[in-house]
């Protein structure tokens, strides 16, 4: 295995330090290290050093979805997106609700070798929200599964989301909620208000979300597990999640980059680009989404990365798809709306893009200080390299990015994958 | 440039009269004999229907054959579009014919918006899903215009499921560019969270608003709205909301009842009403005809079109 | 029935081309004298204008058509219906230009069997007069259709001929020929420019 030496990086945004990798850990820090046998990275003194990037929300399509993403393609992007783990949702077909499911999606992963991939296992058979899946079995597969979430429904019975999150205490696992009431949201198309009323498309109200998610804070507390809530779209959202962690239930969130930085008014332009659950919010929200995973009430970014087909959304918004890419663009929407505003500082995005997602997922290997020591799971980061979103370059099989033709403030420019580079000078290495 | 008519909002009041007295012209032609024009020989006019609607598309299909088009009717059952072809492929499809118009009824919320985005003709949006019927607040000013002399000023009460009406998202729109001032009237459930960015009153309350009513137009109920809720039954939304002879004789002396049909005769309506000289609704039919001649007209009659819009949220420049 | 029709007044309808450095060749009393002499004419070769209807080509042809059915009827105490036909939708050069308000159209009484004398102001390449046809033919089968215009300026580019002419206008192609008249106009008068 190459040793590397990381010459000339900034860790966490600090000062610049030469960081040498040796046997996949992170071996030695300091100024001006001896080259000694290892390949050389020049960070030329601008690039912010991170511990490499973790998703707690990625839907890689495979099996059954291989025309919208692979494991292989969703993961490659992962890499040039930063990441050096992602979670894989359970929405598959067959769903990961099985622990033979879960093992080959890890497997797929391991083989592709871009980044880790931490299965996610349902919570409910077949997404169906009737009967528990077999968490314990997933837990207890090689894919060693601890995050479990029905994404793309929610679990909505109250007696079942209470047992799910009950059982999985058993393994340290923790129920990622999809908060969507059902009878609230049939056939809701966007934010439910002004907008929805002018283009006539069915409204999705607020409300549908936070109802959701008040009670499962309280099922949480009431039965002592932990509760993820994802994807917090609304500002409403972000004060019961304020108020339960004030209470010091165990609970955490996250947000998208989408719902940061676009607003409900994109649904006026009928492009399915940008159709997505839960739909874009109010410019009030995106504010309070803001401020919240500023101040640590929401704890991570997720991307929700939704790949789909052309055929899914070049149609007409009703008939369309949900959803969104993400892995590729998240670390620059991130430093837009965040960095650049003042609201987080490298640590910052450190913190809410790795550390405490390896945390909720319980990746021992990820989220790692920088230190020796630690696995070299790193994220090299040019702060200062604007760059233009282009479908035609992004790995991901599917081009459904609301971003293209937008100009982001940061870029990846390696990764790397315990020592392993996955991406060098933004390709894939 | 390439125009559309996806939304009253397409037009402004200028152009909206315009339509109205082009409209007027042509409904002289209804009274000739020979109910023809020559003026749109070689353009062709397709009728893309996604949901049924044998009286709007055999409007549309009047109105392009009195000017002389050629004219498709595409309807989505037992076509290719029933078997999954995506809305983009109908268009390139529509496109290859060399359709100069397509005239679209959607089931879908802007669904026209979309097609504008893909075809190189003019896209008359002829209603979509929950949000916009264009051509229906155009025959129905112009009948009001015809009837009571003007629209400026008039005060123009919508009753009914405002909520899921395209027709009066439409006619608040239409009749505000038109300096009328509507009101809207329903149960609170059936309308929309956010109205109150809509250039209308809103009312819960039909017999405080009648006197005041210079134009009542009474909208559809379906029964499925009573299933899902919005109103406890039939019985209940007719006594609150249903309009009948005694609730009529609150109405000033001149003021007319309107009806986009199709009616629901006892329920929103009652028979006697319906039949009666304030009711425009055979007229509305007419009327529509001479609309649509004019909207035709106005978007395919000459070197460029007189009305409409540039398509709305072209999206990024990426796409060709 | 109606004997006269009030010609739109729509600022589109009225703006005829405004010859720039214009040059009077007919004046107030040269247009009465002309229209007079039109209206004898059409008197004599209608045998007394027995099922005769004047049809006005709008906007200025209406008036004209108005003018000479008040002469008729001093001459001869004969009420003759004067109509209006819009040839909008019927012109040939429609794909051309951007589509254009539409006049009216009003007939009293019908064409059928009737004598329908077109009225225009300018008679010059024929193809409103071929548009006026066509749209007549629409309305109903006249006995026999005439042409009156005020000036006949030649260039014709169909084989179109008027039956009565108030005045006869060697013109270049490119010249304008601007008909004013009181009621739409506050005087009457024919004017010659060159084109800008």
């Amino acid at each position: 295995m190459t040793d590397w030496l990381l010459r000339q990086v900034r860790p966490l945004g600090g000062d610049v330090v030469d960081i040498r990798i040796v046997g996949g850990v992170i071996a030695e820090i300091g100024p001006s290290l001896p080259e000694g046998d290892c390949s050389v990275y020049e960070g030329g003194s601008s690039l912010v050093a991170l511990p490499g990037l973790v998703d707690l929300h990625t839907h890689l399509r495979e099996p059954g979805r291989e025309d919208a993403e692979t494991v292989e393609t969703g993961t490659r992007a992962a890499a040039l997106g930063g990441y050096t783990a992602v979670h894989a949702m359970a929405n598959t077909t067959p769903v990961a609700d099985v622990a033979g499911v879960v093992e080959q999606v890890w497997r797929l992963g391991r083989d592709a070798g871009w980044c880790d991939v931490a299965p996610v296992g349902a919570v409910t058979v077949g997404l169906g929200g009737e009967h528990l899946a077999e968490l314990g079995a997933m837990a207890e597969s090689i894919a060693r599964v601890r995050v479990f979430s029905d994404d793309g429904k929610c679990v909505s019975d109250p007696v079942l989301m209470r047992r799910a999150l009950e059982y999985v205490k058993a393994f340290d696992g923790v129920i990622a909620q999809h908060a969507q009431d059902p009878r609230l949201t049939e056939g809701a198309q966007m934010n439910e208000g002004v907008v929805s009323a002018r283009l006539g498309l069915a409204g999705w109200p607020a409300v549908a979300e936070e109802a959701i998610i008040a009670r499962d804070c309280l099922l949480a507390a009431h039965v002592g597990s932990r509760l993820h809530v994802c994807h917090l779209s609304t500002a409403g959202s972000v004060e019961i999640i304020r108020a339960a962690k004030a209470k010091g239930w165990d609970v955490t969130a996250e947000v998208t980059p989408h719902h940061l930085v676009l607003t409900e008014d994109l649904a006026a332009t009928y492009d399915p680009t940008y159709k997505v659950n839960p739909p874009l919010r109010t410019a009030a929200d995106v504010e309070a989404l803001r401020d919240a995973l500023a101040d640590g009430t929401i704890d991570v970014v997720a991307t929700d990365h939704a790949p789909h087909p052309v055929e899914d959304k070049e149609t007409d918004w009703t008939a369309a798809a949900f959803g969104m890419t993400g892995l590729e663009t998240a670390l620059g929407i991130v430093a837009e709306t965040m960095v650049a505003t003042g609201r987080l500082d490298w640590a910052g995005v450190a913190d809410r893009m790795s550390i405490a997602a390896a945390r909720i997922g319980r990746l021992a290997d990820h989220g790692r200080p920088i230190a020796v020591g630690e696995p070299a799971n790193l994220t090299l980061i040019d702060p200062d390299a604007a760059w233009t979103v282009d479908r035609a370059q992004l790995a991901s099989r599917s081009t459904n990015t609301p971003y293209a033709g937008r100009s982001l403030p940061a870029r990846v420019v390696a990764t790397f994958l315990r020592g392993r580079p996955t991406v060098l000078d933004g390709k894939p290495a | 440039m390439k125009r559309h008519l996806l939304s009253a909002t397409d037009l402004d009041r200028e152009s909206a009269t315009l339509v109205l007295d082009t409209a007027e012209e042509m409904a002289r032609l209804g009274e000739r004999s020979i109910k023809k024009l020559p003026t749109l020989r070689g353009r062709t006019v397709v009728n893309l229907f996604y949901e049924d609607s044998t009286r709007t598309r055999t409007s549309f299909e009047l109105a392009a054959k009195r000017l002389s088009a050629d004219v498709i009717n595409f309807s989505a059952k037992g076509s290719s579009v029933s078997k999954g072809e995506s809305l983009k492929d109908t268009a390139l499809t529509l496109e290859a014919m060399g359709a100069d118009a397509v005239v679209c009824r959607h089931s879908g919320s802007g669904a026209p918006h979309r097609l504008a985005q893909w075809v190189k003709g003019s896209v008359v949006n002829a209603g979509d899903g929950t949000h916009e019927h264009p051509t229906q607040a155009l025959l129905d000013a112009f009948t009001m215009r015809r009837r009571l002399g003007r629209i400026e000023g008039l005060r123009v009460t919508i009753v009914g499921d405002i909520l899921h009406s395209r027709v009066a998202r439409s006619n608040v729109l239409l009749l505000d560019i038109l300096g009328a001032h509507p009101t809207v009237v329903a149960p609170p459930t059936l309308l929309p969270v956010g109205i109150e960015a809509w250039p209308t009153e809103v009312s819960y309350d039909i017999d405080a608003v009648l006197p005041k009513s210079d134009v009542v137009m009474m909208l559809r109920v379906q029964n499925e709205r009573m299933t899902a809720s919005y109103f406890p039954n039939v019985r209940e939304y007719s006594r609150r909301y249903g309009l009948d002879a005694r609730r009529v004789a609150a109405l000033p002396d001149d003021a007319i009842v309107m009806h986009p049909g199709p009616m629901n005769r006892g329920v929103e309506i009652a028979a006697e009403v319906a039949d009666s000289a304030r009711s425009t609704i055979v007229e509305q039919v007419a009327n529509g005809v001479s609309v649509r001649m004019a909207v035709l007209y106005l978007l395919l009659g000459g070197s460029e079109p007189a009305i409409g819009s540039p398509a709305a949220g072209s999206t990024e420049g990426e796409r060709p | 029935m109606s004997a006269s029709v009030t010609p739109p007044t729509s600022p589109r309808a009225t703006s005829a081309p405004e010859p720039p450095d214009g040059r009077s060749v007919l004046d107030p009393a040269d247009v009465g004298r002309a229209l007079t002499r039109i209206a004898h004419e059409i008197l004599e070769r209608t045998k007394g204008g027995d099922d005769l209807v004047l049809l006005g080509i709008p906007t200025r042809g209406v008036t004209i058509a108005n003018r000479l059915a008040a002469r008729i009827r001093a001459v001869e105490g004969l009420e003759v219906p004067v109509g209006s036909l819009d040839i909008t939708m019927y012109r040939d050069d429609l794909r051309l230009r951007l589509p254009r308000a539409l006049e009216t159209t009003d007939v009293p009484g019908g064409v059928d069997h009737k004598l329908v004398v077109l009225v225009d102001d300018v008679l010059f390449t024929g193809r409103t007069v071929r548009a006026a046809l066509d749209a007549l033919s629409d309305l109903g089968r006249p006995r026999a259709v005439q042409l009156a215009v005020l000036v006949d300026r030649g260039h014709r580019e169909l084989p179109i001929r008027a039956d009565y002419v108030g005045k006869n206008l060697p013109t270049s192609r490119t010249q304008l020929v601007s008909v004013r008249l009181a009621e739409i106009d506050g005087s009457d008068a024919v004017v010659v420019g060159e084109a800008s």
